[in-house]
């Protein structure tokens, strides 16, 4: 019968149009909200201070983005299918500080053990991997409110990372171990290609696959997912594994960049990620969104961090400047993007 | 056009479904009682009966959601696959369920060929192919649906011919419609109507389930009746009369009903006006209101009646401000009683008890002056409405959400009665519920009214109208036609309501 229902369409003139291009047109425009936006600010970087344009300036805002992207990328796949991780922030920080505990010598805060550095970044791999099962099995399968089990968890990761490290730093972290962090090819850091990279494949998976379009469908109508045969707690569930370990590589990027890990590293960076998903058009009650749009989010909250050093802002005051900038953001996504916010 | 040719006319039609002497017991509930019932290749079978009838428990015995402890289950002329396999049971039976199974961020196409490989990778999806593969299927079929668009924007008309081209696209010939026309203008119906025409000549058999026992006249070939779990009635819809199936639905009540609608003049003469509404303009999502003039006065049942979209529940929300004015004046005198269209997400707070969804409204009466709530009062206050509306719960604090469609909304009429309004506003307060339900709903306003309420009656439905002393009717966003004096004749009605002329 299914064979005979195919013979049949294919017979059938094929009168349907290519894409919709108006269709095509207005999704674009939604995702590309925020161009605009960036364009405005990148005007205003080079206003404030000339050293804003210089190419190792671009360079070091898009270094800082990279380690804020993974765990964007990684945020909004959950978010897709429609829950959301708070710890991955708490991932972001402990994944590489336990991996550089067991590669750094004594002297410089590690336990001592030396480990291969390549062990260590499977101890990070390992880590995230960890993190993530267990919130995945909790959240999906015994039915825990995502955010108060989720915030719980980053609160218990983040403390182990204080606890332990005890307010030191570990530093004097081998080389192939900071590759990620601290290497540059054709002049452009490593973390930034393997972001860029991250968000092309998301992206494609996301459109092409059959289960990232089933994460759309989980998303949009988890009842319609579930009766047409989608295996939905078993995708969800490896979205948040996979999710944790992207924090995990992120983190590894950030402790790459600085040569060392701090025991602060992750610390309030959730906030950043969810600013960065939603005003990226990634809609916070799932189904809705694309990786284009986090990735103008990133961007433009990298942008701000970096104008608001250069203008000589007070640190002390960059973080309500911050939290203005992303209210300002999320009205003008909310204006322009019909769905968003 | 080439149809299956396993299913063609000259072949007899042979049962796409079947449940043979299948029971089902939940708990100390017999919910199904060794129903036998067949649905062939090309016929619409129509199934009906009161809520907890057992409908629901048989659909999902013959979708495989639940197993029958006793009797069989056949699809297509074989058992039924184990319930762990949904693949094939998806490929040889769906149903439509009244509460949406698309993806709205999808598009259509998508949603047809939701978690289905297309083309040659299963793994990937090809766009272009899955866009024309769900474009010859509406072309194959006659549905009229452009496939890119996005599933948010459909209209419950346009989800339905989703679901059902997702269905036949799996291979499914068996469909089991759930009310599909409860939420559809006149107009939707009969295109719907038409392509159940055009599903049973592709050889689709059909379970057909409905309060509109006209509907079945129309589409259905055999009709079953299900009452308590037992199926008491099966046969050829044109050897059953209406009364008869009634009847059966009912037990032992007698028929009712011709071509007129009985409607009692209104035993206490009218008071004063309550409530009068003067050039309300709104412009509304679900229906538009222009220059809408009425005025109800105590003691009267005010019908307003429009097909969906025609701005008539639009003028409610208005009266009670739950959309905003562009024009225009409402004054009403004393508490204005409220009950809304859809009673799942105004109508009550699932989770909490009856008496305390009864007595939302009248917080204040039963709360001393420092705002402790008196158990004494709200009981009181609850078993009044219990009783007056005849609401079936097992204790006064049963919460709502585990009562029938039927009692559920007896709920949300008595949380209006309950603060003794002035004026009673309803719209459609019988939807979806069995017929004793309706019964006592109905008999509750029409007390209401003759106590001296002004009440307002938003309806669709031509049974809501027996009790309304005059009538009103919308065409889009606009009073078109009035009915002073009752018997209401249907045909006049209906071709009011449709937006013919009519000489009253």
């Amino acid at each position: 019968m299914a064979e005979q229902a195919v013979e049949a369409k294919t017979a059938a003139p094929r009168t349907v149009a290519r894409r919709d291009l108006r269709l095509v047109v207005v999704n674009w425009f939604r995702e590309l909200t925020l161009v605009p936006v960036i364009i405005v600010l990148m005007i205003a970087g080079a206003i404030v201070n000339p050293v804003f344009l210089t190419t190792s300036n671009l360079i070091n805002v898009a270094e800082g983005g990279a380690a804020l992207g993974m765990v964007v990328v990684a945020e909004s796949l959950i978010l897709l299918t429609g829950k959301f991780d708070i710890s991955l922030q708490g991932t972001f920080g402990l994944a590489p500080l336990l991996g550089a505990w067991l590669v750094a010598p004594k002297a410089s805060e590690g336990l001592g053990t030396e480990w291969s550095p390549w062990l260590g970044l499977l101890v990070v791999f390992l880590v995230g991997l960890a993190v993530g099962t267990f919130n995945g099995f909790l959240v999906i399968k015994a039915n825990f409110n995502a955010f108060i089990f989720t915030l719980a968890m980053s609160i218990l990761l983040t403390g182990l990372q204080l606890g332990w490290l005890g307010g030191q730093t570990v530093y004097n972290l081998p080389e192939a171990f900071i590759y990620l962090g601290a290497e540059s090819w054709f002049g452009v850091p490593v973390s930034v290609w393997v972001t860029i990279a991250t968000f092309a494949v998301a992206s494609w998976f996301l459109r092409y696959h059959r289960v990232g379009r089933a994460m759309y469908a989980i998303g949009g109508n988890l009842e319609a997912a579930r009766a047409a045969g989608i295996r939905v707690d078993r995708i969800r569930i490896g979205v948040f594994m996979v999710a944790s370990v992207l924090a995990a590589v992120g983190g590894l990027m950030q402790a790459g960049r600085v040569t060392a890990v701090t025991a602060g590293q992750g610390s309030n960076l959730i906030f950043s990620v969810f600013a960065a998903a939603v005003i990226g058009g990634i809609a916070l009650e799932g189904g809705r969104g694309r990786m284009i749009g986090a990735l103008t989010g990133v961007i433009l909250l990298s942008l701000v961090t970096n104008i608001l050093t250069l203008s000589n802002v007070s640190s002390t005051w960059i973080d309500a400047v911050d939290g203005a900038i992303i209210l300002i953001a999320l009205g003008l996504a909310k204006l322009i993007g019909t769905e968003r916010a | 056009m080439q149809r299956f040719s396993s299913t063609g006319p000259a072949t007899p039609p042979a049962p796409v479904g079947e449940a043979d002497n299948a029971s089902k017991t939940f708990g100390e509930t017999r919910a199904l009682i060794d129903v036998t019932l067949d649905v062939r290749a090309g016929e619409c079978h129509a199934l009906v009966g009161r809520n907890g009838a057992g409908k629901s428990t048989l659909v999902s015995l013959l979708t495989g959601l639940q197993r029958a402890d006793r009797g069989t289950i056949r699809l297509a002329g074989a058992p039924a696959p184990s319930l762990a396999d949904r693949g094939a049971w998806l490929r040889r039976v769906a149903c439509v369920y009244q509460k949406s199974m698309v993806v709205p961020p999808l598009t259509v196409a998508e949603n047809v060929f939701l978690n289905r490989p297309v083309g040659n990778n299963g793994a990937l999806v090809d766009w272009r192919r899955m866009r024309a593969d769900a474009h010859a299927l509406m072309l194959e079929w006659g549905f009229d649906l452009d496939v890119d668009q996005e599933a948010s924007t459909l209209t419950v008309e346009q989800r339905q011919i989703v679901e059902i081209a997702r269905a036949l696209s799996i291979g499914a010939r068996f469909l089991i419609l759930d009310e599909p026309t409860a939420a559809l203008e006149k107009a939707a119906v009969d295109r719907l109507f038409e392509r159940v025409h055009r599903l049973r000549e592709g050889g689709v058999g059909v379970l057909y389930i409905s309060h509109h026992l006209e509907e079945i006249y129309e589409i259905c070939q055999r009709v079953s009746v299900l009452r308590d779990g037992e199926l008491v009635l099966t046969g050829e819809v044109a050897d059953i009369t209406q009364g008869q199936l009634v009847a059966a639905m009912v037990g032992s009540a007698p028929p009712r009903r011709a071509t007129e609608i009985e409607a009692s003049a209104g035993s206490a003469k009218l008071g004063d006006t309550r409530l009068d509404v003067k050039g309300l303009n709104v412009t509304s999502r679900s229906g538009s209101v222009y220059d809408v003039d009425l005025s109800v006065c105590a003691g009267e049942c005010l019908g307003l009646v429009g097909l969906r979209g025609s701005g008539s529940s639009t003028v409610g929300d208005a009266i009670v401000g739950l959309v905003k004015r562009k024009a225009g004046s409402v004054e009403a005198s004393g508490v204005v009683g409220y009950v809304p269209q859809d009673r799942h997400q105004r109508g009550f707070v699932p989770v909490l008890g009856v008496d305390e969804n009864l007595t939302h409204a009248v917080l204040g009466r039963i709360a001393d002056r420092f705002g402790v709530v008196s158990a004494g009062r709200r009981n009181e206050i609850a078993e009044r409405e219990v009783h007056r509306l005849q609401i079936v719960a097992r204790t006064l604090d049963q919460p709502v959400v585990s009562l029938s469609g039927g009692n559920q909304q007896k709920v949300v009429v008595g949380r209006a009665l309950a603060a003794e309004p002035a004026v009673l506003v309803a719209i459609n307060p019988t939807v979806g519920v069995d017929v004793a339900s309706k019964e006592a709903l109905l008999d509750a306003i029409a007390q209401a009214r003759d106590s001296g309420v002004a009440v307002l009656l938003i309806s669709d439905d031509f049974d809501d109208l027996r009790i309304c002393t005059r009538l009103l009717v919308m065409v889009r966003g606009r009073i078109t036609t009035s009915f002073t004096r009752p018997p209401w004749d249907r045909q006049l009605l209906i071709s009011a309501v449709e937006g013919l002329e009519v000489a009253v």
